[in-house]
């Protein structure tokens, strides 16, 4: 019997899909061990968002209202994690492969003497010892682990579990870490843009690259993004000519996303720009040129102009919404 | 900084498919960490610091990559000799080796792109007893005070840095890699690269079995003419909208 820890994050006062999917992960992994789900959440958060990880087959949360976890220090969060972990005997302890869960994983496992595992994209195919599998060599091959020590430290990579509704207890239990230290790095500043549809959990993304000729000729990417409810991103070229954010680079360099559906509009696709969207559900590419590679990594494909074909996919996507 | 294969290799497996096939493969330092190595010259430049060291874990072959970045500009290279197991495994050599290192600043790249752990950086400064700090996209020194841009969920931090620390960097760091001149090649040669040995470390994890993902099936065309056929496929058949 072996409990199962996992870190809600939380955003803006609610928990989005990553934390659910991490949830219905946790809930998996409890029913193979016989052990309970066990989340923690680091930060005030209502009562009615912590019943809803109950849907996803949360028994039990540690829910540490009080602390200074808003700057997200790697040292405050990944001794509250290892705390939290001893706490609840809990052999697994799961992170989102976010940008937080990725960063204080490796902390925590060093504090559990645990092995780590990075980016998994699935339950463990065995307990005794844990195996189970991840991608490797930027998306290109998949490689099976096993882990050596009692304990393991798993990050889930976005968009490959799922939501998987159960029902859970959630009795929340307020916890005050016992021996939290203390800022590692003085904040002087913190910029966040509210409300906005973050790529890294959007399901569509509407990308678009240099065929697009021109940061003047973006309103109709930025349409479709606008029908179909999509974040926007762009191909590395765009991003360093300064036609669009940095933000908004998708790329073996910049965010790697894992969204339903991806839209490459006037993208050739380089293996570096393969590399960070390789994930994705469903790939749309739309290129003038028939050799473009981005046809190779693509569900679906239109050979045309941007210029025309782009407009057209905003009237086309409007009258789907309409009818849907 | 680890030793990678370059990022267009056609990856194969060998051994029943349980090790990488080596055959042919282009060696580069790993993208993120010419990056950091990059910052660190450009401070460097600046005379905000005063050296730039590299360090990697690995066998004799990686010398040929750690010469490449002393061409680049870094004043020694350390390689500690073992052949890499896993993160932790790297992570506890580099931990043992810094106890007699002295240092104000370490860099570490986010991730490698072999592995893709994003471990041995924040593994390193939780078993050297460190402060750490990821997503890092900026980095700059101003009057002797150490100011980072931290990327979080949706927004940005700006941090000081108050004693020596490990920063785990990401794109921002830096523009471009810097590129070795003709003068920085020549001089790599007498550079000092110092080998240390290993004390074995036992891995945690372990590398069972490789295999390649399925192909992705054909591309299906849609004619550009009828815009709405692409919305009926991606919501009847493909069912993502």
């Amino acid at each position: 019997m072996s409990n199962i820890l996992y870190l809600a994050e939380h955003r803006e006062g609610s928990f989005r899909k990553p934390a659910l999917e991490l949830a219905s992960y946790a809930h998996a992994l409890a029913r193979q061990t016989g052990g309970q789900a066990i989340a923690l959440v680091l930060g005030k958060v209502g009562a009615d968002q912590l019943s809803r990880l109950g849907s996803y087959g949360t028994q039990h949360i540690l829910h540490a209202a009080e602390g200074s976890f808003d700057p997200m220090d790697n040292g405050i969060w990944s001794t509250a994690v290892a705390e939290a972990a001893i706490k609840v005997s809990a052999r697994l302890v799961v992170f989102s492969a976010s940008l937080q869960g990725r960063a204080i994983a490796p902390a925590v496992a060093v504090r559990l003497e645990a092995g780590l595992v990075a980016g998994v994209n699935g339950l463990p195919s065995s307990m005794q010892p844990l195996t189970v599998e991840r991608k490797v060599y930027s998306g290109k091959a998949l490689a099976t682990v096993v882990v050596h020590t009692e304990k393991a430290v798993m990050t889930l990579s976005p968009n490959t579990f799922g939501l998987k509704e159960s029902s859970g207890d959630a009795v929340a239990e307020v916890w005050t870490v016992p021996t939290l230290p203390s800022l590692s790095f003085e904040v002087l500043e913190t910029s966040r843009s509210e409300g906005k549809l973050l790529l890294s959990e959007a399901d569509v993304v509407v990308s678009a690259g240099r065929g697009m000729k021109g940061h003047e000729h973006w309103k109709p990417v930025e349409d479709l993004a606008t029908v179909l409810g999509a974040a926007t991103a762009c191909s590395r070229p765009v991003s360093d000519e300064g036609w669009r954010p940095h933000g908004e680079h998708v790329g073996q360099t910049g965010k790697i996303i894992a969204p339903n559906l991806y839209f490459a509009l006037g993208i050739s696709g380089a293996v570096q720009h393969i590399a960070g969207v390789s994930s994705s559900k469903v790939i749309v590419a739309v290129n003038k040129d028939p050799e473009a590679p981005i046809f190779g990594a693509a569900d679906y494909g239109i050979l045309g102009d941007v210029h025309t074909v782009v407009p057209a996919l905003v009237e086309a996507a409007k009258r789907f919404k309409e009818n849907s | 900084m680890s030793n990678v294969p370059d990022t267009t290799t056609k990856v194969r497996f060998t051994d029943g498919n349980t090790r990488l096939d080596a055959a042919g493969i282009q060696w580069i330092i790993n993208p993120w960490d010419e990056l950091a190595l990059t910052r660190a010259l450009e401070l460097k430049d600046a005379g905000a610091i005063s050296a730039v060291e590299v360090i990697n874990v690995g066998p004799a072959l990686t010398e040929a990559t750690l010469r490449k970045a002393l061409a680049i500009g870094a004043d020694k290279a350390w390689r500690i000799d073992a052949e890499t197991a896993d993160g932790y495994q790297v992570a506890q050599l580099l931990a043992q080796w810094l106890k007699d290192q002295a240092f104000d600043i370490l860099l570490a790249g986010v991730e490698s792109s072999d592995y893709n752990s994003s471990g041995v950086g924040i593994m390193l400064a939780a078993l050297a007893g460190i402060p750490s700090v990821s997503n890092v996209s900026g980095l700059s020194i101003e009057g002797g005070q150490v100011i980072l841009k931290r990327e979080i969920e949706g927004g940005q931090q700006q941090l000081k840095a108050h004693g020596p620390f490990l920063a785990v960097v990401q794109k921002g760091i830096a523009l471009e890699p810097r590129i070795p001149s003709m003068r920085g090649i020549m001089t790599a040669r007498t550079k000092p690269l110092e080998v240390v040995p290993a004390h074995p470390v036992a891995a945690r994890t372990a590398y069972q079995a490789f295999s390649l993902p399925q192909p992705k099936g054909s591309c299906r065309m849609v004619d550009p003419e009828q815009p709405d056929e692409l919305f009926r496929l991606l919501h009847e058949e493909a069912r993502v909208i």
